[in-house]
C-alpha cells in the first residue's frame, strides 16, 4: 500500500515553546492511524501544520504525491484532506441540514463559479439527510448546530466532514467530552466512513481503549517528539509510553 | 410563492406606488424612506448576513454621489465656465439629456464603487472582528477628507447637480419612484440570492470562518462578491441621492458617515440583522420615527433616537424581527418540537466550546 500522507522531519515552535520537534510519519491509503500522547505533547499542533493552519518551520508534508507545505487551509481542504476540531466547530446560527449543504464539495473552480448562484440542489439535500440520518441527527436536522448538545456537536462536524467526500480525515480527539454511552457509537461510525467510503483516517484520541480498537497503527508523542510507533499492541506495551503517561498525569 | 404570499406582495407594492399621489406633500420623505432601505439593506449583505462589521460603507455611496455628478458636470457644461460661473450656472437641460447623463453617471459610479469594493476588499477583508471594523471607519473618514480637498470634484465647496427638467414632471415624484424601484430591485435580488449556494456560504463566514476555510470554502471570493453586491447599490443609490438633494457636499451629502453611514447600522441592526426583512423593517421604524421627531420635537429628536436604538440593542438584541421570531420559535418549542437533551454535555467546563465566536 502506498502512503496517501507522508510527514516528514516537521518541526514547529511558538516562542521558546517547541511543539513539534522533526516528527515523521506516514498513513496508507485506506488505513486508520491513531496519534496519542499526554496532553500538550503537540497532537494539535501537528494537525494543523498538516492542513496549513500554522506555517512549519521545517520539514516536508505530502498528500496524494502533491507537496502541501506552502497551501492554505482552504486549498488542502480542497485536495480532499479534511480535519476536525477538538473543540467543535460548527456554523451555530445555522440549522443542522444547512451546515451539510454548504459542505458539499466543490473542488472544481468553474463547477463552483456555475453553482454559487444556484440553489441548492435536491440531491445534495437529500445526501445531507442521509448522512446527518447515519450520524443519528436526522431528528435534529432543523435545529440550529448551536443548540445542540456538544456531544451531538461532534457528531455533525463529523457528518459535515463526509457530506466533503475527503479522501482523509484527521479527527481531534473525537470522543473527548462525550458521554460514555455514546462512545461506541462514534467508533462504530469512524470504522464505517472507513469500510464503506473508504476515507483514510488519523484520529488524535486520548481514550487507550477507543483507539487500539480503532488503529492498525498508532504513533505516540511525548513533549513534541515521537516517542514510540507501532501496532497497538506494541504501543501499549512500550515502557516508554508507559512511563510518558504515567509522567504525564 | 404561496398565492397568499403573492397576494401580500402586490399589496404592498399597490401602497408604495399609491403613497406619493395619496402624500404628495409628505413625497420627499416617502422617496428618501426608499433611500433608507436601501442603506440598510445593502450594509446588511456584508454586516448582518457575512457578520463583518462595516463602518464604511459609505464610501461607496459616496463614491455614487460624485460620479454621477461628475459625469453630469463635465458631459454637458464646458468646465471653464462652469467654474466661472462659481457653480451658479442656471444648468438647464433638455430631458433626454439629463436622464442620459444621470443614467451615464449611475452605470460609471456602480462600476467605480464595484471596482473600489474589489480593491479595498483585497486589503481589508483579510481583517477580522474590530480590526476590520476599525479599518472601515478610517476608510470613510478618509474619503470625506480627500474629497473635500480634491479641486475637480468642487473640494470644500461642493458640486452643484444640473437643475432638473420641468418637462419631465415634478422632480420628487420621479425620484420617488426612482428610489422605490431600486429598494424594490435590490431586495429581489437579495432574496434571490440569499436562497442560493452564495447565501449559506455567508452565514458560515459569520458563524465561523475558521470552520469555512477548514471545509475548503473559497471565503475571500465570497467576501469579495459580498462586499461589491453592497457596493454596486449603494453607488446606484448615492448618485441619485446627490441630484435629489440637489448639492453635493463632501461630508453632508456624499461620504456621510456620521448620519446615513451611521443609521444604516442602526436601521439593520434595529430590524433584525442577517434576515431579508428586518433591514426593510428597521428602515421604516427609523426613518419614520426619524421624520416625526424632527418635526415635532426638534432638538430632542437626536436624543430621542439614540435612545430608541439604544433600548432596542439592549432588549432586543436581535432586533424586532430576530425577537418575533424567536417568540414563535418559543411557541413552536413549548408545544413540543423541543431539542431533546439526549446527550449530557461534558461535564468540565473548560471544555464547553464558545460557539458563534470564532476562536483567535
Ligand atoms: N497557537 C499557539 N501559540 C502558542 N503556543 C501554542 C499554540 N498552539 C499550541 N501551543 C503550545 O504547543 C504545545 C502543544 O500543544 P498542542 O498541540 O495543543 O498539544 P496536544 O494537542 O497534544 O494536547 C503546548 O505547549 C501549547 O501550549
Ligand atoms: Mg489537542
Amino acid at each position: 500500500m502506498s502512503a496517501l500522507l507522508r510527514v516528514s522531519e516537521v518541526s514547529k515552535s511558538f516562542g521558546g515553546v517547541t511543539a513539534n520537534r522533526a516528527l515523521s510519519l506516514s498513513v496508507d491509503a485506506g488505513a486508520i492511524a491513531g496519534l496519542i500522547g499526554p496532553n500538550g505533547s503537540g497532537k494539535t499542533t501537528l494537525f494543523n501544520c498538516i492542513v496549513g493552519r500554522h506555517p512549519v518551520d521545517s520539514g516536508s508534508v505530502v498528500f496524494d504525491g502533491r507537496e502541501i507545505r506552502h497551501r492554505t487551509v482552504p486549498q488542502i481542504a480542497r485536495l480532499g484532506l479534511l480535519r476536525t476540531f477538538q473543540q467543535t466547530r460548527v456554523y451555530g446560527a445555522m440549522d443542522c441540514v444547512q451546515n451539510m449543504q454548504i459542505s458539499a464539495p466543490q473542488r472544481d473552480a468553474e463547477n463552483a463559479r456555475q453553482k454559487l448562484f444556484r440553489k441548492v440542489p435536491a440531491a445534495v439535500t437529500e445526501k445531507a439527510e442521509s448522512l446527518l440520518e447515519f450520524a443519528g441527527l436526522y431528528e435534529k436536522r432543523r435545529l440550529r448546530a448551536g443548540e445542540l448538545s456538544f456531544g451531538q456537536q461532534k457528531l455533525l462536524e463529523f457528518a459535515m466532514a463526509l457530506m466533503n467526500e475527503p479522501k482523509m480525515l484527521l479527527l481531534d480527539e473525537p470522543t473527548a467530552g462525550i458521554n460514555p454511552t455514546l462512545i461506541n457509537g462514534i467508533m462504530e461510525r469512524l470504522l464505517r466512513a472507513n469500510a464503506e467510503l473508504g476515507i483514510t483516517l488519523l484520529v488524535i484520541e486520548h481514550n487507550m481503549r477507543v483507539i487500539m480498537n480503532l488503529a492498525q497503527h498508532i504513533y505516540c508523542l511525548a513533549h513534541g517528539s515521537l516517542l514510540a510507533a507501532g501496532t497497538p499492541q506494541e504501543v501499549r506495551e512500550d515502557p516508554r509510553v508507559l512511563s510518558a503517561y504515567l509522567g504525564a498525569q | 410563492m404561496t398565492a397568499a404570499r403573492a397576494a401580500g406582495y402586490a399589496a404592498l407594492v399597490a401602497v408604495a406606488v399609491a403613497a406619493p399621489f395619496v402624500l404628495p406633500q409628505y413625497q420627499s420623505q416617502l422617496a428618501l424612506l426608499w433611500v433608507m432601505v436601501v442603506l440598510a439593506l445593502s450594509w446588511d449583505i456584508v454586516g448582518g448576513q457575512m457578520g463583518y462589521n462595516s463602518f464604511g460603507n459609505i464610501v461607496f455611496f459616496g463614491i455614487g454621489v460624485y460620479a454621477t455628478a461628475v459625469v453630469q458636470r463635465d458631459l454637458f457644461f464646458d468646465i471653464d465656465e462652469y467654474a466661472h460661473a462659481a457653480g451658479g450656472v442656471a444648468s438647464q437641460l433638455a430631458p433626454l439629456e439629463y436622464l442620459g447623463g444621470l443614467a451615464l453617471g449611475l452605470v460609471l459610479g456602480a462600476l467605480l464603487a464595484v471596482l473600489a469594493a474589489a480593491v479595498l476588499g483585497a486589503g481589508i477583508l483579510r481583517l477580522r472582528g474590530h480590526y476590520f471594523a476599525i479599518c472601515t471607519l478610517g476608510l470613510g473618514i478618509a474619503m470625506g477628507e480627500i474629497a473635500g480637498g480634491t479641486d475637480y470634484i468642487g473640494a470644500g465647496s461642493g458640486l452643484v447637480t444640473p437643475l432638473f427638467p420641468e418637462l419631465l414632471g415634478e422632480r420628487n415624484r420621479f425620484f420617488y419612484f426612482y428610489f422605490m424601484l431600486l429598494a424594490f430591485t435590490c431586495f429581489g435580488v437579495l432574496g434571490a440570492v440569499y436562497r442560493c449556494r452564495f447565501g449559506l456560504a455567508l452565514n458560515a463566514i459569520r458563524d465561523n470562518e475558521d470552520k469555512a476555510e477548514a471545509m475548503g470554502l473559497r471565503t475571500t471570493r465570497y467576501k469579495t462578491i459580498a462586499w461589491c453586491l453592497s457596493a454596486v447599490f449603494l453607488a446606484l443609490a448615492g448618485g441619485a441621492y446627490g441630484n435629489f438633494i440637489g448639492f453635493v457636499d463632501p461630508v453632508d451629502t456624499a461620504f456621510a458617515g456620521p448620519t446615513l453611514g451611521v443609521w444604516m447600522i442602526l436601521m439593520a441592526i434595529m430590524g433584525g440583522r442577517g434576515t431579508l426583512w428586518g433591514p426593510v423593517l428597521g428602515a421604516m421604524i427609523f426613518h419614520v420615527s426619524r421624520e416625526f421627531l424632527w418635526t415635532y420635537l426638534l432638538g430632542w429628536d437626536r436624543m430621542i433616537l439614540g435612545l430608541l436604538t439604544v433600548l432596542i440593542v439592549l432588549f432586543l438584541p436581535l432586533g424586532i424581527l430576530g425577537w418575533l421570531r424567536g417568540r414563535t420559535a418559543g411557541r413552536a418549542a413549548a408545544a413540543g418540537v423541543k431539542p431533546s437533551a439526549a446527550e449530557s454535555r461534558p461535564s468540565s467546563s473548560t471544555s464547553q466550546p464558545p460557539l458563534s465566536e470564532s476562536q483567535p
